[in-house]
């Protein structure tokens, strides 16, 4: 056996946003000495796109063990919360009062409808409830609803949070966990060095034991250098803000929602632009035109601000949480629900990561199902 | 708004001297302008109110300040459409202007825009700098312009900046009193200023300014080289607590407590079209990066007067004209020859304007300590974020503006950074041991200013947009 | 506190603050009737509930935010008095209604 070279850290994370943060905080409680490495202040940090959602209902059309793994993050996160609170004294607002998803058309329906019959449908999916209201029903819950409304998906799992607490607890639980945060240091290379990894940087090498790529769209260049795969691609989405407003709105309503602070958050858009985050007045018209028609009483709100950030889609949408057969204690872990499954990054998948292999149950989480042919 | 132009040749954002200026040079030589502003009336901030002005009396305003109403007149002969009490809060790279009038927004093209947006009051973060009856000079001079409303009871300035002893020289003429001036301008600044003091006595500043100064100081009491201040009060001001260089602390009572300390670039407006913008060492604040005409790194993007860099009324006026020059060119009405040519003496007039600048920037230069407050001191009024928790954030790794807000949410109130974004760029370098340069600013978007939700909704919409909104 | 200079001329422009029958002069912003009026305090804040005046009176600093013929955080400094306008000091965030 060749001598293992000291390492500087057990584990580095290359990325500290959303899912970067959580993993790493769930290694640092399994006592792992972990290093972030981050970028700066201009990065693309797709993180600043979330909605703050902890959202279950609809999940998993496709891959039913995303619909479990979603689930099992809801059911941790309100523990989660807890945990944070208890390390950090910051309050993340988790609620979980129940998400409707707003259905404008009869054909919005009839589609919801049938989307929800097949996932649910699917052989092994996890069980939970769902309802599909018609707009009697929504009112009854929700009043001031428009009467565009035809009728809502509701399922009583769907929640949300204040992620920009979410964030900063995490980081403040990392720092007092010991975790090194090194901004500034975007990784240019990944390289196998004495039995770990070293990632090459422009403020100097970091040397670790284990890698974890959790770098948003970069995962897409770095994850190669270990032997895997993460096909991510971005997608631009624009959200409005408002001004601050007395709490009406307690339910999370798909893309619209009133945060803990008062603000209204409203979205939300798909567009293919590659990496620009230019806003655009026609896509912004649009989001608040609709959410004016599902709650007429948002028109007379000043819109305070809008941005627009870019998704990581992998080719299906699902999450990739992989080690790398060719370089093990290498792992990629990507999605664009970084918030919902902020809870199992900390409490179900960095324990696997700090154990040094992912079980079984991730297989279906491989990008090697992107290799695999579709069925005919 | 049925009777506008679908797209106008050349408009000019901001009524005061440039945006004046630049909208009747451009509209008396036949091009379609429109000149928009947020104002009732023309005169931007500097020429506030100088059609209306309820203080008929020229000897308390000054001869400067009625300077501004020179520029109307012509500016009213050009042809040049008006557009008053309409705010612009979007310009996109395409050149749309996104405006709203009277609770209706709606979008407007032009073929060159130039932006004459002009300066704000740089923020003056001292702990208590949010009660009620503390605001700043520049306010004060507002309500005397437009209202003919002067502070009484007990009133003290603080800082420093020509404005400031402007404001109080306009104060005496008025018959208004001012207890006390607290002059902030820090000791070492004279040292720092004197190579530029030639050139300073050869400018137009020295004559009135001098004489401004000296008749303040014989009239009004004047502390020099306050090093600290603190507003208290219950529920609004009611004492200022102030430091003399290195000496006790003193408490005077105050009813008004007006700050200044000079006025930088307003850059929202630019920042938000994606106009690339740099640090100014000199005058210690961001600037949208131009060239000698005013163009931007937008195509089609200009910006003229203080917007573009602090140079005063009538520096202003003459970077307008240059704009606007420039913008005929680019419009294909004029070539580069004819361009130059016509702009030589405006070249001239401007060179002499900005003459004696460096010194009074040099001079009036805020100190450290009114740049890069104390702990307790809230740096952004809006969400009420504090410098000590802009620091915490720096130990926790956060390395700039964009990350502070989404940790603390400093910026991401009403006024878009305009009172939190430079000190929160100074804490931060200061707590890194970088220049601002280093440390980046903000990155906005639009709006810039507020719309109603519904006003955003009923904008035009292209089939691609509306695409993009649909279920997915 | 501010008054008006004496020979400050112009049309007075009667409207309300809070119910209270108030004058301004013809030109005056909302922010600047307020002040002239003696209202020291035009809202509390959203985040803390901190009293709060207007700071700029260019409409940059949002401070002035008033409650005008019932449509609510409008920048007073922004709009002109008008006779028989309702204006309103505010509490916090705004309500959904108003």
């Amino acid at each position: 056996m060749t001598e293992r070279q000291r390492s500087d850290y057990d584990v580095a994370v290359v990325g500290g946003g959303l899912v970067g943060s959580a993993i790493a905080w769930g290694l640092a409680r399994q006592g792992q000495k972990v290093a972030i490495l981050d970028e700066g202040d201009i990065a693309v940090r797709p993180s600043r796109g979330n909605f703050a959602l902890v959202w279950v209902q609809g999940k998993g059309l496709g891959l039913p063990e995303y619909a479990a793994w979603t689930k099992r993050s809801s059911d941790s996160w309100a523990g989660f919360s807890a945990q944070l609170r208890e390390e950090t004294g910051i309050d993340v607002c988790f609620e979980r009062p129940g998400g409707f998803l707003p259905l404008l058309s009869e054909a919005e329906v009839e589609h919801r409808t049938n989307q929800l019959k097949r996932l649910h449908n699917q052989p092994g999916v996890v069980r939970y409830d769902y309802e599909i209201l018609d707009h009697a029903a929504v009112a009854k819950e929700m009043p001031f609803i428009g009467k565009d409304v035809v009728g809502a998906s509701y399922c009583p799992l769907d929640g949300h949070c204040n992620s920009l607490k979410l964030l900063r607890a995490l980081h403040i639980g990392l720092d007092r966990s010991g975790v090194s945060y090194l901004p500034h240091h975007r990784v240019e290379r990944i390289e196998q060095r004495g039995g770990g990894f070293a990632m090459v940087t422009a403020a100097g090498e970091v040397r670790s034991g284990k890698v974890v790529i959790a770098a948003g769209h970069d995962g897409r260049r770095l994850a190669p250098m270990v032997g895997l795969n993460a096909p991510v691609r971005p997608e631009r989405g624009h959200i409005i803000v408002t001004e601050k407003t007395a709490p009406f709105l307690k339910h999370p309503v798909g893309f619209i929602r009133q945060t803990d602070e008062g603000g209204v958050m409203i979205g939300d858009s798909f567009e293919d632009a590659g990496f620009d985050t230019t806003v655009r007045n026609g896509v912004t018209s649009t989001i608040a035109d609709r959410a004016i028609r599902i709650f007429p009483q948002l028109g007379r709100l000043n819109v305070v601000r809008t941005w627009a950030a870019l998704r990581v889609l992998t080719p299906d949408g699902f999450p990739i949480y992989e080690e790398s057969a060719s370089m093990p204690g290498a792992f990629v872990a990507t999605c664009h629900s970084g918030v919902t499954l902020a809870a199992n990054h900390a409490l179900a998948l960095a324990p696997h990561i700090a154990a040094g292999s992912l079980p079984e149950e991730f297989k279906a989480f491989s990008a090697r199902r992107f290799d695999v042919p579709k069925a005919a | 708004m049925t009777d506008l132009k679908n797209r106008y040749d050349l408009a000019v954002i901001g009524a005061g001297p440039a945006g004046l200026a630049a909208a009747t040079l451009a509209a008396k030589r036949g091009v379609s302008t429109v000149l928009l502003d947020e104002q009732a009336a023309p005169g931007g901030q500097i020429y506030r109110a100088v059609t209306q002005t309820p203080v008929r009396n020229p000897s308390v305003l000054g001869t400067d300040y009625w300077h501004g109403a020179d520029l109307v007149g012509p500016f009213r002969d050009s042809g040049a459409e008006y557009l008053p009490s309409s705010t612009v809060w979007s310009v996109s790279r395409s050149l749309e202007i996104g405006l709203s009038r009277e609770g209706a927004a709606r979008i407007l093209p032009a073929r060159h825009i130039i932006l004459a947006t002009g300066a704000l009051e740089r923020p003056f973060p001292i702990p208590g700098w949010t009660l009620p009856g503390v605001m700043g000079a520049g306010a004060a001079q507002i309500l005397l312009k437009t209202s003919g409303l002067v502070a009484s009871g007990n009133v003290v300035l603080a800082g420093t900046g020509p404005l400031l002893w402007l404001l109080a020289w306009q104060y005496l003429r008025a018959g208004a009193r001012i207890d006390t001036i607290l002059d902030t301008t820090p000791r070492e600044n004279w040292r720092q200023a004197m190579p530029h003091m030639t050139t300073f006595l050869r400018s137009g500043y020295i004559g009135k300014g001098l004489k401004l100064l000296l008749e303040v100081r014989r009239k009004v009491k004047v502390i020099d080289n306050v090093t600290s201040l603190r507003a208290e009060g219950d529920g609004r001001v009611q004492s200022v607590l102030f430091r003399r260089g290195d000496g006790a602390e003193q408490r005077i009572p105050a009813d008004t407590l007006l700050l200044h300390q000079g006025v930088i670039p307003n850059i929202n407006l630019a920042n938000a079209t994606g106009c690339a913008q740099a640090w100014d060492e000199t005058q210690r604040c961001w600037v949208p990066t131009v060239d000698a005409w005013g163009a931007t790194s937008v195509e089609g993007v200009s910006i003229a007067g203080d917007g573009a860099g602090i140079g005063g009324a009538l520096a202003a006026e003459h970077r307008g004209r240059l704009a606007a020059l420039d913008a005929l060119h680019r419009l294909g009405r004029m070539d580069r020859a004819q361009r130059d040519r016509e702009a030589a003496p405006h070249r001239e007039a401007l060179e002499k304007a900005e003459r004696g600048r460096v010194f009074l920037d040099t001079l009036y230069r805020p100190g450290k300590d009114f740049r890069v407050p104390q702990d307790d001191t809230i740096v952004c009024r809006c969400e009420e974020v504090t410098a000590g928790q802009v620091r915490d954030a720096v130990k926790l790794g956060v390395s700039g503006p964009n990350q502070t807000k989404s940790f603390l949410r400093c910026g991401m109130g009403p006024c878009q950074g305009r009172l939190c974004g430079p000190t929160v760029v100074e804490v931060i370098a200061d707590a890194r041991g970088v220049s601002p340069a280093e440390v980046g600013y903000y990155r906005l978007r639009p709006p810039v200013k507020p719309i109603t939700l519904a006003e955003l909704a009923s904008l035009p919409k292209r089939e691609d947009e509306i695409a993009a909104v649909a279920p997915h | 506190m501010f008054q008006r200079l004496p020979n400050a001329s112009g049309e007075r422009v009667s409207f309300t603050i809070d119910g209270r029958p108030a004058e301004a002069l013809a030109g005056d912003s909302v922010a600047a009737a307020l002040i002239a009026n003696g209202v020291q305090t035009c809202r509390s804040t959203p985040v803390s509930g901190a009293p709060r005046a207007p700071y700029c009176m260019m409409g940059v600093c949002f401070d002035c935010l008033v409650t005008i013929d019932a449509v609510g955080n409008q920048q007073g400094c922004q709009v002109r008095v008008r006779p028989g306008m309702r204006v309103e000091t505010q509490n916090g965030k705004r309500e959904i209604e108003r």
